[in-house]
């Protein structure tokens, strides 16, 4: 799965967290979950679990803290896939 | 004094009608919300009826959004929510999406406990070592003011927002903290209600305690039985009842169409001192209860017209009117009316308060007794008490002012209230 794939899947994991249209349609790789897409902070634990769930791999305690931005949380799903498939 | 206290709301999600008009007609009709529940059945509950709101999907969807619908697992909260709502809705208030909360606006909407299968599922996640699992819904829909909490996002309140729990006297007693707070000039609206879990890890522990009633498995809506030689204990029922109380002050400005009003009422406990127990009522408590919520209303007891009793259909209804009969000392041919909703719709548990006054407030504004149902066989105990006539079994369509209404609950506690007809001065 390449990066863009990726974004596309986050992009459909966050919508339902969202209500920000225009900020949703444009996301990209500097997209802020609570800033641009005013995400409430308690869902960020929701959006990991779907996270997981999706891609099938298992996110500890400390990358789940820098899963803020879609950049950030790209890298992290992109390194625990290449860890799984080592 | 203070300020004079009306209901400009109703809303209700009960066994027998989802809506106020469904539950209106429900309750002349003596439409029983009983059934028998194959999950009671599976799991070998000696009782195995029970009274459970009937919503659709669809129609849940109208109160929730999607995200919030996503784990939702907690029938008190969408009862307490819909109830609530309507109430609003039904008080021609608007939900707005200002900056600014509405200061002057808040609820106190009691629960016995939130959200018990959201609770078992997470115990289950957590013993299985799957604690990050819980994601974020588990908290809010099982702390116990989670329906406050959900009821208050919805509709921007700004006052105090809080969930009492007083076990079956829950629901008697939001309406009173409601009341207060606005009579003190503290608040000039209040939700006021309360809900109750449906489902087995709500009732088991009822069943366990043996006061429900295992005899009438084959035939639900006689189940339930208040005041019959035949009753054998209660059947648990769930829901929610939501009132909108407001200032008469405030009602009047905005032209709000006014059900009745609240006069006064009293809440108080026997200390399960002399024949007080944790599960059984201290009669003198009962008493001073009833007698201290006529005096704090302003009025006697012979200008009581109906009592809208607590009566579960255990071998406690008989006490209970005994203590109705002690406290208001009426010749026994001049004893008001007196029926119980737990007929048609069991014991809501912390919501058989809120419901029944939902109830109460309908018969004084629409002018109507609503029938006794399932006591055909009436107990001698309470037939030597009071006169037949007293308890009726149809409905009587007939103008009321006053109605008096009363739950008590474990732990041994009290609530009386008064409630009066509006009329336009």
């Amino acid at each position: 799965m390449n990066k863009e794939e990726i974004i596309e899947a986050l992009k459909t994991i966050v919508e339902p967290y969202s209500e920000e249209v225009s900020a949703l349609a444009h996301i990209d790789e500097n997209t802020d979950f609570i800033n641009d897409l005013k995400i409430n902070s308690a869902n960020l634990v929701d959006i990991v679990l779907d996270i997981e769930e999706k891609f099938n791999i298992e996110i500890d305690n400390d990358s789940m803290a820098k899963m803020l931005t879609v950049k950030a949380t790209t890298e992290i799903i992109v390194q625990k896939l290449e860890a799984h498939a080592g | 004094m203070g300020n004079r206290v009306v209901i400009t709301g109703l809303g209700v999600c009960a066994p027998n009608g989802t809506t106020i008009r469904e539950f209106s007609d429900a309750i002349k009709n003596g439409l029983s919300g009983i059934r028998h529940q194959p999950d009671l059945e599976a799991l070998n509950f000696s009782c195995q009826i029970a009274g459970k709101p009937a919503l659709s999907e669809e129609r849940i969807s109208q109160y929730f959004t999607p995200l919030e619908l996503r784990n939702l697992n907690s029938t008190g909260i969408i009862y307490g929510v819909i109830a609530g709502l309507d109430a609003w809705n039904d008080a021609g208030l608007t939900i707005e999406n200002n900056d600014e909360p509405d200061w002057d606006s808040g609820t106190i909407f009691g629960a016995g406990t939130s959200g018990i299968d959201k609770f078992r599922w997470a115990i289950n996640k957590i013993d299985a070592l799957e604690i990050k699992k819980l994601g974020s819904s588990v908290v809010i829909q099982t702390m116990a003011s989670g329906v406050s909490a959900f009821i208050s996002g919805k509709l921007g309140l700004g006052n105090q927002v809080s969930t009492n729990s007083s076990a079956c006297a829950t629901g008697a007693e939001s309406i009173l903290l409601a009341y207060e707070r606005i009579k003190t000039g503290q608040a000039t609206r209040m939700l006021a209600g309360s809900t109750s879990d449906s489902g087995p890890y709500i009732w088991g522990g009822f069943d366990a305690m043996k006061v429900c009633t295992f005899k009438h498995n084959h035939e639900p809506e006689k189940g339930s039985r208040p005041m019959s030689a035949t009753a054998s204990g209660f059947v648990p029922g769930s829901g929610a009842g939501a009132l909108v109380l407001e200032s008469l002050k405030s009602a009047l400005t905005r032209k709000a169409k006014i059900y009745g009003e609240v006069l006064g009422g009293h809440i108080n406990s026997g200390g399960q001192r002399g024949l007080g127990t944790m599960t059984a009522p201290n009669p003198s408590a009962v008493q001073r209860c009833i007698k201290t919520a006529l005096k704090n209303a302003g009025i006697e007891a012979h200008e009581i017209d109906v009592i809208n009793g607590h009566l579960t259909a255990t071998t406690k209804d008989a006490l209970e009117i005994e203590n109705w009969k002690t406290a208001l000392q009426l010749p026994d041919d001049d004893f008001p009316y007196i029926n119980s909703l737990k007929g048609m719709i069991g014991h809501c548990i912390a919501a058989s308060g809120s419901i029944e006054c939902v109830a109460s407030i309908l018969e004084l504004s629409e002018g109507f007794i609503f029938p006794n149902i399932n006591c055909e066989d009436l107990s001698p105990e309470v037939a030597a008490l009071i006169d037949a006539k007293c308890i009726p079994k149809t409905v009587i369509h007939k103008p009321f002012n006053i109605l008096a209404k009363a739950s008590f609950g474990f732990g041994d506690i009290n609530a009386a209230i008064i409630f009066k007809k509006y009329t336009h001065e």
